[in-house]
């Protein structure tokens, strides 16, 4: 698989993505609107909230990533090595224009790329990143990001991120409030309530197998895919190598504003280590052990 | 009729076939002599930052005339040329800027200088920019030149004389220590 068919293959997942979150969007309304007891009132209100969703994931949801995870624009001087390695790749890479460049204030080891399309990218580092690692090190992780960028993996990602990410959030923090909920005395909002429950239930139901849909789209080998081609770029495997081994021994993985909906972004998992279902539902990144052997092997 | 609406239908495809052959020869043109405005940019950037970084340094050097005058000889050359000739000048510019770094190692008191090591920096990322996009250059002549020899297109690219592009690179001895750390 070249370049250009895995660019073209990810703009048919972005779209297919599209397809299932308004299928859902509509069964949803669908449901509300039996309940209320008019299917059409329930449609449309799907139809006119998921469009609006959409769009809002669509041009909003590079920025909303970014606000989410607290990153802040890199500016000269203080960034400016960081800058000019990144102008340096994005001239490498052959990108139309250099992307944005952010910073996350978090002594984790990590990086993302996100955006919807190379016109419009942004990638952001951890300032523990740019700590520790050398000059080769972090041009390695940042061309892994940048061929990200190049192959449209950002498209997708942001969208599940966005799009279909919140839905499981949502459902999260519906479920958990009806749970707590239905603990407390007060009832008031009885028909209000009684909709949250029935949009919690369907959600619930159905974010084992949004789950699994994300883990399709984000498929574990586009980490191997920017892998290589990063290496490409950079004309040097070891670089990137060495940067994971270095996160692999990070004792502190965690990203302090990184969750569920934005985990599969980073260039590794952002979370501690654990056995939870959830988290393996999630696990989004190929074992890192295995992507320092492929790149040993180049 | 139905012989007719045949050839018709195959000189159609042929047609379209033709323009889309032409076309990719174009794009891959372009994107040759767009890697090449970027490493233009970049050496026009380094070409403009020399003088700054001579005459921060001058009052600290005095001892070390020769190396500044290497650096300014090596920055008059970039001017005019062929591609080769451009690339030698650029790898020696890139040699004296390192020997210069080099020697600049000998005075703490610059090296702890605002300027200079803004200038280092700047300098720095302006040489592995000219690497990423003489390295970008080079790849997009590769895909060119070899899509020109390649049938069917070779047949076009001498109808439309597309030529063969050359790489950007130094031949014989300066060709070595292209990856530079300052």
């Amino acid at each position: 698989m070249n370049i250009y068919d895995e660019i073209s293959s990810n703009k048919r997942k972005s779209f297919l993505l599209i397809v299932v979150f308004f299928a859902f969007a509509i069964f949803l309304g669908l449901v509300l609107g039996i309940v209320y007891g008019n299917q059409y009132f329930g449609l449309a209100l799907a139809m006119i909230i998921g469009t609006i969703y959409f769009l809002f994931s669509y041009y909003g949801g590079a920025n909303a990533i970014l606000t989410m995870t607290k990153a802040k624009e890199a500016t000269k001087p203080q960034y400016t090595h960081l800058i000019n390695t990144v102008e340096g790749l994005a001239i490498a890479a052959g990108l139309p224009q250099c992307p944005k460049i952010y910073v996350i204030d978090d002594s984790a080891l990590n990086a993302f790329a996100t955006g919807r399309s190379p016109e419009h990218a942004a990638v952001t580092v951890t300032t523990g990143l740019l700590q520790k690692m050398n000059k080769l090190e972090l041009e390695g992780v940042l061309a892994h990001e940048l061929s990200h960028i190049k192959n449209y993996d950002i498209r997708v990602m942001m969208l599940s991120a966005v799009m279909v990410g919140l839905t499981v959030l949502l459902s999260d923090f519906l479920l958990r409030s009806f749970l707590w909920g239905s603990h407390g005395k007060e009832r008031e909002h009885n028909q209000l309530s009684f909709i949250f429950i029935i949009i919690g239930i369907a959600l619930a139901v159905l974010s084992p197998i949004i789950g699994e849909l994300i883990k399709l789209a984000i498929s574990r080998k586009r980490e191997y895919l920017a892998d290589a081609s990063g290496a490409l770029l950079t004309r040097y495997p070891k670089g990137l190598a060495d940067a994971l081994r270095k996160i692999k021994d990070d004792p502190d993985p965690l990203v302090d504003h990184a969750n569920k909906a934005t985990a599969h972004l980073f260039i590794s998992t952002p979370f501690r280590k654990s056995k939870g279902v959830m988290n393996s539902l999630f696990s989004t990144h190929p074992p890192i052990e295995e992507r320092i052997k492929k790149l040993d092997e180049m | 009729m139905a012989l007719g609406l045949t050839i018709g239908i195959i000189a159609a495809v042929v047609v379209v076939l033709l323009i889309y052959l032409y076309n990719s020869l174009i794009k891959l043109r372009m994107r040759v002599n767009n890697a090449w405005a970027q490493i233009d940019v970049q050496l026009k950037r380094r070409y403009d930052l020399i003088p700054n970084l001579v005459s921060s340094v001058k009052g600290y050097m005095k001892h070390e005339k020769s190396v500044l005058e290497n650096v300014t000889k090596a920055r008059a050359s970039l001017v005019s040329g062929t591609m080769e000739e451009k690339a030698k000048a650029s790898n020696q510019i890139t040699q004296a800027l390192k020997s210069i770094f080099a020697v600049a190692e000998n005075y703490p008191q610059l090296k702890a200088n605002e300027n200079f090591m803004q200038l280092q920096e700047e300098l720095s990322g302006t040489e592995s920019k000219i690497a990423y996009s003489r390295q970008f250059y080079n790849d997009s002549v590769m895909g060119y030149n070899e899509a020109i020899q390649v049938f069917p297109k070779n047949l076009f690219a001498k109808l439309f004389n597309f030529q063969q592009k050359e790489f950007f690179e130094a031949k014989g001895k300066e060709k070595e220590n292209v990856q530079v750390e300052f």
